[in-house]
């Protein structure tokens, strides 16, 4: 499995603060560059589906311009669907009709944002450096 | 009498106008349409009915889909 137990739990926590903050948003899967699901609001078959259309769509609009696409929103009769990426993944959702597009792309971005800066290296060990130094005091005491 | 008359008129050509107007935002309103932000800051809208638009469509109306 390529994708780690840590990094899957983190973007589900990222999702369940998403649909904590944001009333709009009725459904939303976080997706790594190849399409893989990292988190998702509803089952693991319909996350499939809509991690699939949403790459497509990514792919396909990003294709248009040579500039590279960040973000989307498609509206449709039945309601809205946003995209938006970071370096890493994606994060694609759908809203109700008539959606404040601006809020739900603010929302998306902080969840992404929120991913991107859970620590992925260890945090730093401060106890041998304690260790160290009283070692050298005690060496100076000797001393 | 010819006041109430021209007054009339305008009144009629202006709550006209207004209504067209009303129509035609409601009905660019009800087409889809997707919306690219580039990283430049350039923003491309593609309305239903143009042809780069609706394969992109098809893959949003499939995403929506998915949901229901």
């Amino acid at each position: 499995m390529s994708v780690s137990v840590k990094r899957v739990s983190q973007a589900a926590d990222a999702l369940a603060h998403l649909t904590e903050i944001s009333t709009q948003i009725q459904a939303a899967v976080v997706l790594d560059r190849e399409g893989s699901v990292q988190a998702a609001t509803v089952d693991d078959e319909r996350a499939g589906r809509i991690a699939s259309s949403a790459l497509g769509l990514f792919r396909q609009a990003d294709a248009q311009r040579e500039q590279q696409l960040v973000q989307l929103e498609a509206a449709l009769a039945g309601g809205s669907v946003f995209v938006v990426r970071d370096e890493e993944r994606l994060i694609a959702a759908t809203t109700g009709p008539g959606p404040t597009a601006g809020l739900v792309f603010y929302d998306l971005k902080s969840a992404l944002r929120s991913l991107a800066a859970a620590p992925a290296k260890p945090k730093p060990r401060r106890a041998p450096a304690k260790r160290a130094a009283s070692t050298r005091k005690k060496k100076d005491a000797d001393a | 009498m010819r006041t109430r008359k021209a007054l009339a008129v305008a009144g009629a050509a202006i709550g006209s106008a207004a209504g067209a107007v009303l129509l035609r935002r409601r009905a660019a309103r009800s087409r889809d349409r997707i919306e690219l932000y580039f990283e430049d800051g350039s923003l491309v809208t593609l309305a239903q009915g143009a042809p780069e638009a609706e394969p992109l469509l098809f893959h949003a109306r499939e995403l929506l889909a998915a949901t229901r």
